[in-house]
């Protein structure tokens, strides 16, 4: 409904329809990607025990876990490539069963390959076709020189290597205008400037307004490109939140000498204090625009305190991740 | 948005026979068999029997019969040739992870394995119709024989390819590729060895091994197609003449088709079909 025909609708004077164009103009976008409850059982293995989790638009999500977390099962069951056992997806906001709401989804498998007897032309052309988008020769052209292929465009994809079949594939998943991207490991055959190539790829669609949902092995990876993460370990969501949720409150450490009491009120008015010795370390606030560290040890040099060293401390996803997953197991597996 | 899939992938499925040289290998197979029995037919007819040079008359009798043994093997080599395509079809692009990519699309299965069913049709029905209207040229040329109803003996002939490719890919959705054309054209052979069964059978007036061939017709039409067009290859004279010698004879039809008997096989594609869209639809990627 197009909110700007609202008023027009709407009677004048007639305040319960007005009200209810509010409420709706008032709800939530429409996730990109949401789904509430999926399981999955092999036999008597549970892969999915209860996921769910939900990518807005515009948003980059990652996927951590370990080996057989279910990461991948997840992502296929978001694109109706396995059957849930229970659950509900929904897909730009329609129902996940429905084969439609993929219209306008790009997909990255993580073991794939492509019709090897086509060139990479072809293998796009048939994907456009596939998804009953209109895409310019040049478009799907362009795609192809945004993944470094553009000279291979007439080469049969049975002649690339693995990297070069992942750049096609990242090629295939932008090349029908996606507006949800699901990117399953894109970066597994890739050299590292491959892998700054993709991390360009998704850096531009977020400013888009492209969801994106990534999974990768490589958590420095997600942790530059992504804005949430959500934390698989056996099935279930072990942990989701924005980084500084899930990493928590940045931290400085400061080794000072000739700390006076006002400078320890300055110190204490920039966060929690922990002394250790002639080393602090304060805990910084959570809203912190980037200039509190530099303040403080200015005001610290002007009340005549030392300083020999500032550390900025802040832990890493892998730590926090690997925290996550022993917490989980509750044996303190290795 | 479906018919366009439904071509789309019709259309792959036939520049992968070509691009694949699948297309060229029959060609090549086809070819050698049509020269070698140019050969064949042209020593026919300058054949002296004991009895003296054949008439013309005998020279036709001989010839339609060998034309039904040439035409086996032709129809053979369409039932190895589609059986094993149908084979990796399915069953290939899903462990390849082909699949993955494509049935990500918004496309139904069902749609995917028709525009499949309808590339593999096309591609086999084609062969059949070409190279068994070349061989009726070629015994037409050396011997001057035509058969009697060639258009319906192609068409039961490309019946009968489709018959074994869709029964290649409602296998192909269960087993693995290699498995499912072995089994297809495992079961295209004992239908046949079936079928001569029951027609020793019927000759020897064993009612319980004439109905061998009968059951084995219905579970898989093959057969039963093959001895239609069979029927419509032979010379009506065959039959008059050698009827009772030859009954239970693996290349000399006694009857033709019944419209009981083409509706029940349009039936079973229909519904050999169904099953495997709903195998496919229901595996697990």
């Amino acid at each position: 409904m197009n909110t700007a025909d609202a008023p027009a609708v709407a009677a004048p004077g007639d305040a319960a329809v007005r009200a209810a164009a509010q409420l709706v103009r008032d709800l939530p976008p429409t996730p990109a990607l949401w789904c509430d409850g999926l399981r999955k059982r092999y036999g008597r293995r549970t892969a999915v025990d209860g996921v769910s989790l939900s990518v807005g638009c515009g948003e980059v999500v990652g996927l951590l876990g370990p080996n057989g977390a279910g990461k991948t099962t997840v992502i296929k069951m978001l694109l109706g490539l396995v059957r849930p056992d229970a659950g509900e997806v929904m897909v730009l906001g329609r129902p996940g069963a429905d084969p439609s709401a993929r219209a306008r989804v790009g997909y990255l498998p993580e073991l794939f390959r492509y019709q090897p007897w086509l060139t990479a032309a072809e293998v796009l052309r048939l994907h456009v076709r596939l998804a009953g988008a209109d895409v310019p020769p040049d478009e799907q052209h362009g795609c192809l020189e945004l993944v470094g292929l553009g000279a291979r465009a007439a080469d049969r994809v049975g002649g690339f290597s693995k990297g070069m079949q992942q750049r096609l594939g990242l090629a295939v998943a932008l090349v029908a205008r996606p507006e949800l991207v699901v990117l399953d490991e894109p970066t597994s055959a890739l050299d590292p400037l491959g892998r700054a190539d993709v991390r360009d790829v998704v850096l531009s669609l977020r400013e888009r307004g492209v969801a994106v949902v990534l999974n990768s092995h490589l958590i420095g990876e997600v942790e530059r490109v992504c804005d949430r993460v959500v934390v698989l370990d056996r099935g279930r969501v072990a942990a989701s939140g924005t980084l500084a949720e899930l990493l928590g409150q940045r931290e400085v450490r400061l080794h000072l000498t000739g700390v006076g009491p006002a400078a320890e009120a300055r110190l204490a008015a920039a966060g929690p204090v922990e002394r250790e010795g002639e080393w602090s370390t304060v805990a910084l606030p959570a809203d912190d625009d980037g200039t509190a560290v530099p303040c403080l040890v200015r005001d610290l040099v002007g009340l005549g305190v030392l300083v020999h060293a500032v550390e900025p401390a802040r832990i890493s996803l892998e730590e926090r991740l690997l925290g996550i997953l022993r917490a989980g197991s509750g044996d303190g597996r290795p | 948005m479906t018919a366009r899939t439904v071509l789309t992938i019709a259309a792959l499925t036939l520049r992968e026979a070509s691009r694949r040289r699948v297309l060229w290998a029959l060609v090549a197979l086809t070819a050698a068999l049509l020269v070698l029995s140019g050969w064949g037919f042209a020593r026919l007819a300058s054949v002296e029997t004991e009895f003296g040079a054949m008439t013309s008359g005998q020279a036709r009798l001989v010839a339609s019969q060998l034309l039904n043994l040439v035409m086996f093997g032709m129809s053979l080599i369409a039932a190895l040739g589609t059986a094993f395509l149908a084979g990796p079809t399915l069953s290939g692009e899903v462990e390849s992870g082909i699949s993955l990519a494509m049935l990500a699309r918004p496309v139904r299965r069902s749609t995917v394995l028709l525009g499949k069913w309808l590339g593999l049709v096309v591609f086999g029905s084609g062969f059949v119709v070409l190279a068994g209207l070349a061989q009726c040229l070629v015994v037409e040329l050396t011997v001057g024989y035509w058969p009697p109803d060639i258009v319906g003996a192609l068409v039961l002939l490309a019946g009968q390819t489709t018959v074994l490719l869709t029964l290649g890919l409602l296998l192909s959705t269960v087993v693995s590729p290699m498995a499912s054309g072995v089994v297809a054209v495992g079961l295209f052979g004992a239908t046949w060895i079936a079928g001569v069964v029951g027609g020793i059978g019927q000759a020897l007036g064993n009612d319980d091994v004439a109905r061998v061939g009968t059951v084995s017709r219905v579970l898989l039409p093959t057969d039963g197609l093959w001895r239609g067009a069979m029927h419509s290859l032979q010379d009506p004279s065959a039959l008059a003449q050698f009827g009772v010698e030859l009954e239970g004879f693996p290349f000399l039809s006694e009857a033709p088709l019944t419209l009981a008997y083409l509706a029940w096989t349009v039936v079973w594609v229909a519904m050999v079909w169904g099953l495997a869209a709903l195998a496919f639809s229901r595996r697990d990627l």
